[in-house]
């Protein structure tokens, strides 16, 4: 036998490969969050900034902590956890003391995902998980919404923002109501165009429903997410809402205005298309956004809160091994 | 029966690999050089071993019997050149094992040139019965052509009670890379056609189609340009798409109805065969020429000169490689077959066989596999599988080694190892890898030795 042959590698077939890789399917939903971000800064100027960097510190770095030494590079490389640390900035709202967002994203982290075994393995959206523990720790730094500032003002920072961990930091005398606490609780309604290009209060990245929708979109277009779970959600949520609007257009809002507020399309393009705790199956794509579309609305109108996103997106999850589970499509050649 | 307008008939699912014919396809087939030495491994064809019936020392013939089918799932040998026999042992094959072989070395001064007289003279296949066309294809030693390497008398055994309607060639060609079949429509058509209405005959098939991928238009318009009116023949352009030419997809995508599991093609009254296979069949009836060459495409970014090339059976793989220039030294990895179903060459010793339909040649780029990341549910897999199975459970289980849940929920007995959910999954996950463990392992279990142990 000759020697100066390659050392040939017996890798098994198939040799090719797809060119998208998981860090990349992670780049691609920081892309597309890109410009909510940008507009949360214009927006909520300073604020903004400081809660999206102490988040993404906070997330990072107890992915790092939690994870083992030899997986660490990896874990931190595929920027799933800085993503997640961004998701929670973006649910918050603007005056919320720093610290609780950094403590919400080591909740979102620690026991959203490292707990369960790192990526992949998680039953709940971390980032929504984190909130809810926020939501539910400190209930009144998190309902109480600044008014955006404008550009303008970027380097004015809300006072509580700086609040010491644990001190009872006062709350911003200037705090505004969201468009669905205006709806709820004073029967007022906002006007589209502000929901629109996102003017009004809220939390950092709910506002503008323009940029959502052009995440959202580029996300569709890339085949970044299921198709099936946004469309399921907007049908069922208007339709849902669109007999309630018809059965008294005083005290329920238009479909449009449930579409375009409190987070629905956030929730529906970022949160619901989470592939790792969303279902697997087509069928389980569609039987998920419609159970979503159809708690947010419920949840918003009939419970005690003015949102429902979180609740609605983290019960589906809940739901998801079991829609999975009964949604096996059929096999080629099989009854 | 098919819209020129669309983008060609298909199945459901399935991966768009980029498929990189354009390296080989305008190349016209060229005949590889005679070199010194043959081995022809006596297992190279699903089913029994052949039975040598030569000895070591003897003369024999281009063309001329050397091992003859051992019972009905299996076929005959010929001998690729004029030469003597010079060991009947074990040699290297593709994967590094050693199989039994029968080796020739050639005879520097025969001509080389085939004559029919050495088989025993072809009956016109025209006045055969069928009885008499499958002895003949058994002794012809003709496989299927696409890889599978199945003998093909086989098939053509219709049992009492069940006719064959329809036969469907395979011109799909899906895998990337390969364009031997292309070559063959492209230079050979009428072969094709004379081939078909041979098997059709035979089998008493009321009509043929020749499932073609669109991105051979070239073999298409000759087809349809050698088409005779008398012909009952349709050339059906297929989409681009992988596993197109995988049976049941096949059937799928050109008659529309779904082979159930355990089922074979001709229950449903079909017959399917490769452009390959159609050409030998025509090459033996009408020229009496056993099987005992076939063309092979080298490709790939290793290979110096790319080529479709007529290579004798039993040549080693790295003469067939240096007369395309050698391999270029980026070179990691060599396939047999194509990229996404073929098998790793471990030696480049070993021969080229009947169901050799390509030799690539990959470099660093391709092999060089970036970090597995744990599976993230994107359910790419799941849209990838052309059987709709659930690539992502079947992985996850595989690593936990559950194998028998992955029967009893998952169906992984279905599988045809196609690749498609590899391909496509981002996070680099060895899912057939996983999946090929499984099945071994079942098989295993279901295997009566370890039965009898307990
Ligand atoms: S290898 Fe098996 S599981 Fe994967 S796509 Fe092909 S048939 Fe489906
Ligand atoms: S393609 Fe890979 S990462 Fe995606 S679901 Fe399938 S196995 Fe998991």
């Amino acid at each position: 036998m000759k020697h100066n042959d390659p050392k040939l590698l017996l890798q098994s077939a198939p040799l090719l490969r797809q060119e998208l890789t998981t860090p990349g399917a992670m780049k691609e939903v920081w892309l597309a969050l890109l410009p909510t971000t940008l507009a949360s800064l214009w927006f909520f100027g300073l604020s903004a900034l400081l809660l999206i960097v102490v988040s993404i510190a906070g997330a990072v770095l107890t992915e790092w902590l939690f994870t083992d030494k030899d997986k660490r590079r990896m874990a931190i490389g595929d920027s799933s956890a800085g993503l997640t640390g961004l998701l929670l900035a973006l649910t918050l709202p603007p005056g919320l003391p720093l610290w609780m967002a950094f403590l919400g994203a080591v909740v979102s982290i620690g026991l959203g995902k490292v707990i369960w075994g790192g990526l992949g393995a998680n039953i709940f959206n971390p980032a929504l998980l984190g909130r809810a523990f926020l939501l539910g720790t400190f209930p009144i730094a998190m309902t109480t919404w600044g008014s955006p500032s404008g550009l303008g003002d970027f380097f004015h920072l809300q006072s509580s923002n700086l609040a010491w961990p644990f001190m009872h930091g006062q709350i911003d005398a200037l705090s505004a109501a969201t468009p669905l606490g205006l709806m709820k609780f004073q029967q007022q309604t906002t006007a589209i165009s502000s929901l629109f290009i996102g003017n009004t209060a809220g939390s950092l990245g709910e506002t503008s429903a323009f940029l959502l929708l052009l995440g959202g979109m580029y996300l569709l277009i890339r085949r970044s997410i299921d198709w099936r779970i946004p469309t399921a959600i907007f049908l069922t949520a208007a339709i849902f809402s669109l007999a309630m609007f018809i059965n008294d257009a005083d005290k329920y809002p238009s479909p449009i205005v449930t579409l375009f507020s409190g987070g629905l399309l956030l929730g529906a393009f970022f949160m619901a298309t989470d592939p790792v705790t969303s279902p697997l199956t087509p069928k389980g794509c569609w039987i998920f956004g419609i159970g979503v579309g159809f708690l947010v609305v419920l949840i918003r109108l009939f419970g005690g809160l003015p949102e429902g996103m979180l609740y609605a997106v983290l019960l589906m999850n809940a739901a998801t091994p079991l829609i999975d589970r009964y949604t096996q499509p059929r096999i080629f050649g099989r009854k | 029966m098919f819209n020129l307008f669309s983008l060609g008939q298909s199945f459901a699912h399935g991966v768009h690999p980029p498929h990189h014919k354009e390296q080989t396809e305008d190349l016209p087939i060229q005949r590889v050089p005679f070199v010194n030495r043959y081995v022809m491994p006596l297992g190279q064809h699903i089913g029994i071993p052949a039975e040598a019936i030569v000895a070591v020392g003897d003369s024999v013939l281009r063309g001329q019997l050397i091992a003859s089918s051992n019972g009905f799932i299996s076929t005959a040998l010929h001998s690729p050149v004029t030469g003597k026999v010079t060991d009947i042992g074990m040699h290297r094959y593709v994967d590094g094992s050693f199989k039994m072989a029968i080796e020739i070395t050639a005879d520097p001064y025969a001509t080389q040139q085939f004559s029919a007289s050495a088989n025993a003279s072809v009956k016109a296949v025209e006045q055969m019965s069928i009885d008499e066309f499958i002895i003949a294809v058994q002794q012809s030693g003709i496989v299927g052509m696409g890889g599978a390497a199945f003998p093909s008398h086989v098939k053509y055994a219709i049992p009492e009670g069940q006719q064959i309607t329809d036969l469907l060639i395979n011109g799909a060609e899906c895998e990337p890379y390969l364009t031997n079949d292309h070559r063959l429509m492209v230079e050979r058509p009428e072969a094709v056609l004379r081939g078909c209405e041979i098997l059709r005959k035979q089998l008493g098939a009321k009509r043929v189609a020749i499932g073609v991928e669109r991105n051979k238009p070239e073999s298409i318009t000759e087809l349809q340009k050698h088409l005779a009116i008398d012909m009952p023949i349709d050339i059906v352009p297929l989409e681009v798409k992988y596993p197109q030419g995988a049976e049941k997809m096949l059937i799928k995508s050109i008659y529309n109805k779904e082979l159930a599991v355990g089922k074979l093609p001709r229950d449903l009254g079909i017959a399917v065969n490769n452009i390959g296979t159609i050409v030998a069949l025509a090459d033996y009836f009408d020229q009496g020429m056993p099987l005992i060459e076939r063309i092979v495409t080298l490709a790939g970014p290793g290979i110096k000169e790319p080529a479709n090339l007529i290579v004798p059976l039993g040549t080693p793989i790295r003469d067939v490689l240096d007369f395309a220039g050698g391999l270029s030294e980026h070179t990691r990895e060599v396939i047999m077959g194509g990229p996404m179903m073929g098998s790793p060459v471990a030696d480049l010793d070993a021969p080229i066989l009947k169901g050799t339909s390509g030799i690539l040649a990959f470099t660093e780029q391709e092999t060089a596999r970036p970090q597995e990341y744990p599976c993230i549910r994107c359910a790419r897999c799941l849209d990838a599988c052309p059987y709709f199975l659930n690539p992502s459970r079947l992985a996850l289980l595989g690593k936990a080694r559950l194998f028998s849940q992955m029967q009893s929920d998952y169906h992984v007995m279905d599988c045809v190892e196609c690749g498609a959910c590899t391909y496509a999954c981002p996070s680099n996950i060895p899912i057939v890898q996983h999946i090929r463990a499984a099945k071994d392992n079942l098989r295993n279990l279901a295997s009566p030795d370890v039965e009898k142990k307990k």
